[in-house]
């Protein structure tokens, strides 16, 4: 089991955002957690590489309990990638230098070796050609790419994905998803908080369903899709189709 | 004033450029002092915790309200008053100095909070720890970001280093009145000179600043008007 | 070495104190009615009015780029040269708003700018002259949106005024020179002066902060200043 989340909760002021969430991911797997707005489905993921502290419950990354106070949490960050909504890719640096970041200063790699690395990621999500350009000079999928070619070159055990697509234009979603399945097939250990149904159907190996703190079923795509066990779960897929359009 | 008056003066203008070298020498170390303690105020205004956070401000309000020639005054007759004796040029840099840092910090805080929360969250989602996301990330941006109010900031302290007449600094308001000590008519043509002299460096600087700032841009990160 | 403070100093400073205010408040007063002049002058000068947007384009270039110590000296010391003398007083008060109206021009221009051209062609339409479109909609717009840069002038003048001193007005700073001159405790002097500055620039704060409040309109946004 690579990855391992018993019990969380988490709680903003009176609310309680996260009450009591338990899953696992194994190496390799890639799971979807889909659920209405505000379920807290950002907060689980941040969570898992404390971005933001849990109030309860433990998370273990293989051996390593991430949770313990004694973790040295920015080595635990470094093995875990994060791909933000919003890209959040470093302004004031080129497609090469956002990628470079992680590898000279977290990893301690020479410049040389940690170009090389940088340059094979960016030809991985086929952006080569954009090594030189400025976050603001890529278009929104571009940007996203480059941002999951930050992740990924820092040889992640498991990387999250926080609604990856969801501020990109329709027509450059696309780029972002083929890039996404990709990985998965590699073997790339994933979990991924999308409202793309397509891609859940046919990438995901589970998908979870989480609404208000907890969550409600999960299962393969296959039955999760056709048969859901909760009503509650039907309801919302329901909902998602008309939005989304479903299918395909 | 007349014509003759002006080919005198003309005849002093090496004194009063020896002058104006000082005047750029107070500026160069002012500048240096207020910039690094005004990144550290600036830091701490923004990252510290609570009770640092208030010394912070504190320093920052209390060099930005006390005028500057009182505060040269001070860091003349204070060292002084403790037997540490240091000469006018320094206390003037440290002085001014010490004001300008207030005012850079205002600068530098501005920047580091108009730069979106998303780039520390990336920076630390990484692995690096708080201190990597400000050397590497935040603080570089914040440093772009400031290039506009610094240029502002460098009009105003250049204009003051002519204060550091009050402390016995042989600058170049100074020589300007020695030269109209000397022979009376040429006090006007000499004054006269010393603001146009002010004039082209003011001016001459912020065209500098502009360019460097062009040079300097990254699409996508500008001030926000 | 111990540090020696005095009551009987307060009775000078006070007087001080006051003149300082004076000081102040004059010249914000003069400076921001000839600032104003020049930042319509700049904005609207166009046409026959063109000689005189360049009289105030220069005439605010010159006192912004160069030191206020320069032009209180030049007021005190230089016109006498030429038959032109005024007292201390005078000579400090007049640099003073000579000065800031420079600035509080440039105050003035930014905000008339930032009033949109929409509230202008409006004016227009309702068939305002163009002078009543600028003192009937632009004006009273642009006036409170300049609060927030002239309060940080006026505590920039506070603290301005002190350069007078030097030609001898007998304001905060002098008195208080006066009496370091005196008793040879110049340190101990300053430091108390540096608290009655405290003081008045934490009160003037203060008071424009009520004032800035109570005058916010909804919706007229007040532009960043660094
Ligand atoms: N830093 C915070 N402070 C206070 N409340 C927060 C904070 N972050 C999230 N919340 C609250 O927690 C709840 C869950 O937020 P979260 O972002 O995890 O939801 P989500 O499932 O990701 O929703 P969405 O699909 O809109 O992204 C929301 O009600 C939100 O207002
Ligand atoms: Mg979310």
């Amino acid at each position: 089991m690579l990855l391992r989340v018993e019990d969380l909760y988490k709680r903003y002021g009176k609310e309680d955002v996260l009450k009591g969430v338990s899953f696992s991911l194994d190496k390799g797997e890639t799971k979807v957690i889909i659920g209405p707005s505000g379920t807290g489905k950002s907060t689980l993921l941040r969570c898992i590489n404390r971005l933001t502290e849990p109030d309860r419950g433990r998370i273990w990354l293989e051996d390593t309990e991430i949770t313990s106070p004694k973790v040295n949490i920015n080595r635990i960050r470094s093995q875990i990638g994060f791909v933000f909504q919003d890209f959040n890719l470093f302004t004031h640096l080129t497609a090469l230098d956002n990628v470079r970041l992680g590898l000279i200063r977290v990893k301690g790699m020479s410049k040389k070796e940690a170009t090389e690395r940088a340059m094979a990621e960016l030809a991985r999500v086929g952006l080569a050609d954009k090594a030189r350009a400025y976050p603001a000079e890529l278009s929104g999928g571009q940007q996203q790419r480059v941002s999951i070619a930050r992740a990924l070159a820092m040889d992640p055990k498991l990387i999250l994905f926080d609604e990856p697509t969801s501020a990109l234009d329709p027509e450059l979603i696309g780029e972002v998803l083929a890039v996404m399945e990709g990985l998965a097939r590699s073997g790339m250990t994933m979990l991924v908080v999308t409202h793309e149904m397509g891609f859940a159907r046919t990438v995901a190996d589970e998908i979870i369903f989480m609404e208000r703190g907890v969550i409600v079923e999960q299962g393969p795509p296959e039955q999760l899709f056709r048969s859901p066990k909760h009503p509650r779960t039907a309801e919302f897929l329901r909902r998602i189709t008309d939005l989304y359009g479903g299918e395909q | 004033m007349t014509i003759e008056h002006w080919l005198r003066v003309w005849n002093y203008l090496p004194i009063l450029l020896q002058g104006l070298s000082v005047n750029l020498a107070l500026l160069g170390g002012l500048i240096t002092v207020g910039f690094i303690i005004g990144v550290v105020v600036a830091l701490l205004e923004v990252y510290a915790p609570p009770p640092l956070r208030l010394v912070a401000f504190g320093y920052a309000w209390i060099f930005r309200s006390i005028p500057e020639i009182l505060l040269l005054l001070l860091m003349w007759f204070g060292p002084a008053q403790f037997g540490i004796k240091i000469s006018p040029f320094i206390a003037a840099v440290l002085a001014l100095g010490l004001r300008s840092s207030a005012y850079q910090a205002e600068i530098f805080r501005g920047a580091l909070q108009a730069i979106p929360v998303g780039q520390a969250l990336a920076a630390r989602a990484l692995g690096l720890s708080r201190i990597g996301a400000i050397r590497y990330v935040l603080l570089p941006q914040a440093l772009r970001l400031s290039l506009a109010g610094w240029g502002n900031e460098f009009a105003v302290v250049l204009k003051d280093t002519t204060l550091a007449y009050a402390i016995g600094v042989v600058e170049v308001m100074r020589q300007a009145r020695y030269i109209g000590s000397r022979e009376f008519p040429l006090t006007l043509p000499a004054y006269i000179t010393v603001a146009l002299l002010f004039l082209i460096l003011t001016y001459a600087g912020l065209f500098i600043i502009g360019k460097a700032e062009r040079r300097l841009r990254i699409p996508g990160l500008e001030a926000r008007r | 070495m111990s540090l020696v403070f005095s009551w009987d100093w307060l009775p000078r400073l006070s007087q001080g104190l006051l003149l300082t205010v004076q000081l102040t408040l004059l010249s914000m007063a003069f400076g921001g009615f000839l600032g104003l002049v020049l930042a319509v002058l700049r904005v609207y000068g166009r046409g026959p009015l063109y000689p005189a947007y360049l009289l105030a384009s220069a005439y605010i270039h010159v006192f912004r780029g160069t030191p206020l110590l320069v032009q209180v000296m030049t007021f005190y010391y230089a016109l006498p040269t030429v038959g032109v003398r005024f007292s201390p007083v005078v000579a400090g008060l007049l640099a003073l708003t000579l000065n800031t109206a420079a600035y509080q021009a440039e105050y003035f221009r930014g905000a008339i700018q930032s009033v949109r051209i929409g509230q202008m062609q409006a004016a227009l339409a309702l068939g305002l002259s163009r002078l009543q479109a600028v003192r009937y909609v632009v004006l009273p717009q642009a006036l409170r949106l300049v609060i927030p840069p002239w309060s940080n002038e006026l505590i920039y003048m506070v603290k301005g005024s002190a350069v007078v001193y030097l030609i001898g007005v007998l304001e905060l700073m002098g008195q208080a020179k006066n009496i370091a001159a005196r008793t040879f405790r110049n340190f101990e002097v300053y430091i108390v002066v540096a608290l009655f500055y405290l003081a008045l620039i934490l009160v003037l704060s203060l008071g424009l902060r009520w004032v800035e409040r109570r005058m916010r309109v909804p919706g007229l946004g007040v532009s960043g200043r660094t």
